[in-house]
């Protein structure tokens, strides 16, 4: 291990040298952006098609909260199977899709070679849309296995399967076909995710359909798997995501390698042993709750020294938030990995826990975690990558500019309603002598806000699902000139 | 860390430790619990005819768990005992018959553990799903499952399952609701869900 100057996609070592050497690399990606381009616009346009229903179901969900006669009559409507839905299309439709866009890319550019076998990356897409194309309608026709983020029917889970596990497939062949040189911090992220979470979910799926799994044994087998499926899949990818960005749009190395592998090490130690906390009060052993709340709190490791690596990355540079889209919106995600993960710390105290658990709250989390962090650093990888792949910049400012503000301003909405709402449901549910009646009372002026907040976001999906739509038909800029926060609107 | 061996092992092993810890040792722990028996031959807990657990399948393609739990917190995790919800905490061999087990993680509604006590009636069950507000109070959010019943004209002798619900204004006069062969598992499974007898690891007092 070396202290090496770290800057992503090796042009550290190379800043200094020969004109005909930056010229290579330029060239070099040019080449390796080329080989991308299908398989990760593909992905990115399956993500955002998941993202548009997914929102909408996931306002369907919330709107039923507070007014449950509104679609009750159709079975495949019914709140439980909605919610249910818009869960498995925003994480396995949405959410992994935009990662494994984003992963695929910056795999190729920091092994610094053309995408390897493009086929298979493909192939791993259409199984994958097609598995959660089905999964879904089965959810919505009653099929539900009803293991939280383990819902899709047993028919849906080998075509899931075999995505993951081609994905896992195709990273071992980037990794050992890369250029020799360094190897950055963001690759170490996405190499492990790429192959942990098909592991995960063939073991999760393996043990529940084939060994007489019965009672909480299902229910530990659950939590490992679903908290790891945050921990270890979309945490390391959203992480992989900023580590390149932030220094990239900067112009300036990762503050400290040390940090950075402590930091990686840290998080698959601790993050893997977490689940349980889920499970706090329950009918457990005392020792398996235990480890999972003392993980939990070895959770601030990683997460101080990632926070640390990255303010002082970007320290000196904040101003730059007043142009970068990609900086925007990845720093927004990353200040909110920070606050997301000392809050799930924070919900592991037995004490705080009483309250939290069962409630709102708990949703409030998750919600700030997947969208706060890991969606917004995708949206930010987005507005990088995207350009890059079609040839053109992003048209409009403005588009960008209320897709930032729709989508920062509605998830704080979002996770402040669910947040106070679930507090005064926890608190009130914890005094006896508050009749339940009461409690659900409480709580409708909250669901009615988050479902405002959802609003919002979904609004800010639709225009950037529309900002996307025209750059896939080449309608952007051109002139190559980046489209910032600063830039003029076209007139055309 | 520029190795592919030396990162693929740490990966491995990691992920290795913390699957033998939460999924394995559990298993070795629990995977083995038997229902007790008394001296009269009875089991705790008690097996589910073959409509409650098809009720239990309905249960889960609704997705009842994500509003209801069914476990009993220890006094000093919660306000559940205090609650009436159950008599003692829920321990690992109270849910030996359950596949997959619906702990929850979501208190929306109230906690089922003993909804079959509580509440034994199966016509109350029946009643409540098809119209909540007019059995619970309208401050309910729960969701009318509706489309598990059949609401028919009665001819000649009403329906032997038949029903109607006092206070709903959506049935005239002169129709009955009947359910159908889900609601009536589902309301099997409501009032199977009885975890009030006392195990020796977890005696009611």
């Amino acid at each position: 291990m070396s202290a090496t100057v770290e800057i992503p996609g090796g042009i550290a070592a190379n800043r200094a040298s020969s004109g005909l050497q930056v010229e290579g690399e330029v060239v070099q990606r040019v080449v390796v952006d080329r080989s991308c381009r299908l398989p990760v616009l593909f992905f990115f346009a399956a993500g955002l098609a998941w993202l548009l229903l997914g929102s909408l179901f996931g306002f369907i969900a919330s709107f039923k909260m507070h007014h449950p006669e509104f679609l009750a009559d159709w079975s495949w409507l019914t709140w439980g199977r909605v919610r249910v839905a818009h869960l498995n299309m925003v994480a396995y439709g949405w959410a992994s899709q935009a990662g494994i866009g984003v992963g695929i890319w910056l795999m190729s550019r920091l092994c610094r070679a053309p995408l390897r076998a493009p086929g298979l990356t493909l192939v791993a897409g259409l199984f994958w849309n097609l598995g959660v194309t089905i999964g879904v309608a089965g959810i919505l026709a009653g099929h539900s296995q009803s293991i939280e983020w383990l819902e899709f029917p047993k028919y849906a889970t080998p075509l899931l399967f075999v995505a993951y596990a081609l994905v896992g497939i195709w990273a071992v062949l980037m990794f050992v076909n890369r250029r020799p040189g360094h190897v950055y911090v963001s690759q170490w992220y996405l190499f492990a995710a790429f192959l942990w979470f098909p592991w995960l979910y063939g073991t999760a799926n393996v043990i529940m359909q084939a060994f007489p799994l019965k009672g909480v044994t299902y229910g530990a087998v659950n939590w490992w798997f679903a908290h790891n499926v945050l921990g270890l899949w979309f945490t390391p990818i959203g992480l992989a995501a900023a580590y390149y960005m932030i220094p990239k749009v900067i112009g300036r190395p990762v503050h400290s390698y040390y940090l950075s592998a402590l930091g990686f090490w840290s998080l698959a130690l601790f993050y893997s042993w977490n689940g349980m906390h889920h499970l706090i009060g329950g009918p457990f052993p005392i020792w398996l709750i235990t480890a999972s709340v003392v993980a939990s709190f070895m959770m601030l490791i990683p997460v101080l020294t990632v926070a640390i690596n990255h303010h002082m990355t970007m320290r000196g540079h904040f101003g730059r938030l007043a142009e970068s889209p990609t900086l925007r919106f990845t720093v927004f995600g990353a200040m909110i990995y920070t606050l997301v993960s000392l809050q799930g710390v924070s919900m592991a105290i037995p004490a705080w826990n009483k309250i939290t658990h069962f409630t709102h709250y708990t949703v409030g989390h998750a919600h700030l975690g997947m969208y706060g962090f890991f969606s917004m650093i995708m949206f930010g990888s987005m507005y990088y990558i995207v350009p890059r792949l079609v040839g053109c910049e992003w048209r409009s400012p403005t588009l960008i500019k209320w897709h930032f503000w729709l989508s920062a301003y509605g998830i704080i909405l979002m996770v402040l309603a669910l947040s106070v709402g679930g507090f005064l449901q926890g608190a009130y549910l914890l005094d006896p002598a508050t009749p339940f009646e009461y409690v659900v009372k409480s709580t409708m002026l909250f669901l009615q806000s988050r479902s405002v907040s959802g609003v919002a976001i979904a609004s800010a999906h639709l225009i950037f699902g529309f900002h996307f739509a025209l750059m896939l038909l080449r309608l952007g800029r051109t002139g190559g000139e980046a489209t910032t926060f600063l830039s003029r609107e076209v007139r055309s | 860390m520029n190795s592919l061996p030396r990162l693929f092992i740490g990966i491995f092993v990691v992920f290795l430790f913390a699957w033998g810890g939460l999924v394995a040792m559990p298993y070795l722990q629990l995977g083995g619990l038997q229902p007790q028996v008394d001296e009269d031959g009875n089991q705790f807990p008690p097996q589910r005819d073959s409509l409650a657990e098809y009720g239990a399948e309905v249960y889960a393609a609704n997705g009842c768990m994500y509003c209801h739990s069914q476990q009993i917190r220890p006094e000093y995790a919660g306000s559940d005992l205090e609650r009436g919800w159950g008599a003692r905490r829920t321990v690992p061999r109270d849910y030996v018959n359950d596949r997959p087990v619906f702990l929850g993680t979501m208190r929306t509604g109230p906690d089922l553990t003993n909804i079959g006590k509580r509440q034994p009636s199966a016509l109350w069950h029946h009643q409540h799903l098809f119209a909540p507000r007019a059995m619970a109070g309208d401050w309910s959010i729960m969701p009318a499952y509706r489309f598990l019943y059949k609401v028919q004209k009665v001819k000649g002798t009403p329906h032997p399952d038949g029903f109607t619900v006092p206070g709903d204004p959506s049935v005239p006069e002169g129709y009955e609701i009947v359910p159908t062969k889900e609601a009536k598992a589902l309301v099997a499974y409501l009032i199977s869900l009885d975890r009030s007898y006392s195990l020796k690891e977890a005696p009611v007092d």
